[in-house]
């Protein structure tokens, strides 16, 4: 296993004794070549934990390891300098996440430039040769972000995190923003450098079809805490936790016949506030097989079998 | 069938200092009674562009109506001066958009929104709207209604938020509500609260929807018929088994095989639609994906291809359905296959 948490929490502290718990308790691993796809609805706490585990937020407690070397809380700049050797992201936002004062030269250049260690020659032709590996013309360089189409800045954010050549990516949302046609572009793409850089991924995503695709594993959260852990496949085609069972329900597909057959009440109600939360399950108020002892004990994660992780009381 | 809206050769342009850009470039559709017509597109394919200019909400300048006709039961829509405009606009169309947020007015409360449009059209008192209103919410299933409505739109969740702005476009009983991405912006769950909600609302109210989307699952639970764009035309229509199972333009078919579906196993790769659509500054002379499809020939990049009709329901445009092209399994094998 590359990367592992322990109970990892960030909660913020959001004025009055008000504390927002963004992620309260995640005890996930990664291991080396494999893509995991983390799925929840906006305000579950996904991109949080991405940022958390890969030192963009202090951690407000639990561990974070990476390849067994224990991550410290807060990132000192050292330690940004040292680990982001290893450890890079993609941003959802391909429009505000690049500076558009800055070249595309500067963007992609700017890891190897803070790493020092080479010249600005070497750095040129080390852009050159990335922008043209996620199929961008290198004589582009010089030119503006606002002078890309979305799909082909998503493509500079994936340049720029691949030119280090880190281990492991967070991808948080990295298709969201894209048409249909380019998305297949974008997924392609990181799946190709996966084979061939043998990168480690956490694909951080809200659909469900895609991350099903992409992703070896998948973890599905809720306001903070995981709900469910397995193989793609198992996790999609034989949901176990009533929340993922709603999730994947809810999920269209693009076939009419399937869509006409499917008998299906949506969930009641909407995902409740992260602030102040009590013990107990998270989804309990929404839960259609609620059970007394789920308003007041939060359920752990527990093994349901080989691969498979569940936290619901049912499966006690 | 009972058509009610009636949509022929609409051309929309706008002026802008790169040039003009011509965004509709000759659309027809007809929306019947009940009826769910999906338009569905990528960004830039002029499917909002195509509704804003039926709602005379398109602003001129920069933009222009330079050709087409649209009749709503029998009258012309198009070009009307706003206060003939303001006659049908909320009352026999409704309209809601992709971000709730944004569409209501941050300093007044959603009840007193929602009564504005029934004092507006329907003359109503002040309290009978609110109360009206507050009834209207309650339809769309927001809990806790007489409270929610004194609430500003900040004090809503976007799904809720999305449920306001289909209470206020029902209040006069449209016969065809617009929904321009109207999930968009929505999780998983909540669209599929929305989409029932529309659909139960069509049933209670026969009503017609035109749903815009990019979303080719969303059409599958929801259309009747859809339309598919690209650069600035209607290049398939058909019902939605004759677009899902017969697809019968390079670019539908692109599309799906661009898409997860769900029995897809992990081995077999998407196949992405290589480039971008075309710069409709210059829009091309030929057909406007050629650039793009992979069965591209030299007609289709000078000549615009004619609308072929496949089946009674079902209309595409590509010169790969004229006599003398090649057969392409892929749109052509449609003879022998059925939808199962």
């Amino acid at each position: 296993m590359l990367v592992r948490t322990e109970k990892l929490k960030k909660h913020f502290t959001i004025g009055k004794g008000q504390i927002l718990h963004a992620v309260d308790g995640i005890s996930l691993t990664i291991d080396e070549n494999e893509i995991l796809g983390l799925v929840g609805e906006s305000g579950s706490g996904k991109s949080t934990f991405g940022k958390a585990l890969i030192g963009l937020h202090p951690r407000t407690s639990g561990e974070a390891y990476y390849n067994g070397e224990r991550l410290p809380d807060r990132f000192s700049t050292k330690d940004h300098l040292h680990y982001s050797k290893q450890m890079q992201m993609i941003f959802q936002d391909p429009y505000s996440s690049l500076n558009p004062r800055m070249t595309v030269l500067d963007i992609v250049g700017e890891g190897p430039t803070i790493q020092g260690q080479q010249s600005n020659l070497e750095i040129r032709d080390k852009v050159a040769f990335w922008l043209e590996r996620v199929g961008l013309n290198a004589d582009h360089m010089s030119r503006y972000p606002h002078e890309f189409s979305g799909g082909q800045r998503q493509r500079i954010g994936i340049a720029r995190a691949m030119i280090i050549e880190p281990r492991f990516v967070v991808c948080d949302e990295p298709i969201s923003a894209l048409d249909v046609s380019v998305q297949a572009q974008v997924i392609n793409l990181l799946d190709e450098l996966k084979q061939s850089m043998g990168l480690t991924l956490l694909f951080i995503a809200h659909d469900l079809s895609m991350v099903r695709y992409v992703s070896d594993r998948m973890a599905v959260m809720y306001l903070g805490s995981l709900t469910e852990v397995g193989p793609s496949n198992d996790v999609f085609f034989e949901p176990q936790h009533p929340y993922t069972q709603f999730l994947v329900e809810s999920n269209p597909e693009p076939d009419p016949n399937l869509e006409r057959s499917r008998a299906f009440k949506p969930i009641v109600g909407e995902i409740t506030s992260p602030v102040n939360v009590d013990a107990g399950c998270r989804f309990a108020d929404r839960c259609p097989r609620v059970m007394d002892r789920c308003q007041v004990e939060t359920p752990e994660l527990i093994a349901i079998s080989g691969d498979r992780q569940v936290a619901c009381h049912l499966f006690d | 069938m009972d058509t009610i809206l009636s949509v022929k050769d609409l051309e929309v342009e706008f002026s802008t200092y790169g040039g003009t850009v011509k965004a509709v470039r000759g659309v027809s559709f007809d929306v019947t009674r009940g009826e769910t017509l999906a338009i569905v597109g990528e960004s830039g394919c002029g499917k909002s562009v195509t509704v804003q200019s039926l709602m005379g909400l398109i602003p001129m300048p920069p933009g222009r109506i330079t050709n087409g006709t649209a009749t709503l039961n029998g009258k012309s829509i198009l070009n009307l001066p706003a206060a003939e405009a303001n006659k049908f606009r909320g009352v026999e169309i409704g309209m809601i958009f992709q971000d709730p947020m944004s569409s209501l007015n941050p300093t007044m409360t959603i009840g007193d929104q929602i009564a504005e449009t029934l004092k507006v059209h329907r003359g109503k008192s002040d309290r009978e709207a609110f109360s009206m209103a507050v009834e209207l919410l309650e339809r769309t299933h927001i809990p806790e209604a007489s409270k929610r409505a004194k609430q500003y739109p900040f004090e809503f969740s976007g799904g809720m938020l999305q449920r306001a702005m289909i209470a206020q476009s029902l209040a006069c009983n449209p016969a065809i509500l617009i929904a321009d991405e109207p999930t968009t912006a929505l999780d998983v769950t909540i669209q599929a609260q929305i989409l029932e909600l529309m659909l139960e609302l069509q049933r209670t109210e026969n009503m017609s929807i035109i749903l815009i989307t990019h979303d080719l699952a969303v059409v599958a639970r929801m259309a009747d018929r859809v339309a598919v764009m690209y650069a600035g035309q209607v290049i398939e229509s058909g019902t939605v088994d004759d677009i899902f199972y017969r697809s019968s333009h390079p670019y539908t078919l692109g599309l799906k095989e661009a898409m997860p579906s769900n029995t897809h196993d992990r081995d077999k790769s998407l196949t992405p639609i290589l480039g971008s659509p075309p710069d409709l500054f210059k829009p091309p002379t030929g057909c406007g994906y050629c650039a793009r499809c992979p069965y591209a020939m030299s007609v289709c990049a000078e000549h615009l291809p004619p609308a072929t009709r496949i089946s009674e329901s079902h209309e595409a445009k590509c010169w790969l359905h004229h006599a003398t092209a090649p057969r392409i399994k892929e749109l052509h094998q449609l003879d022998d296959q059925d939808a199962g």
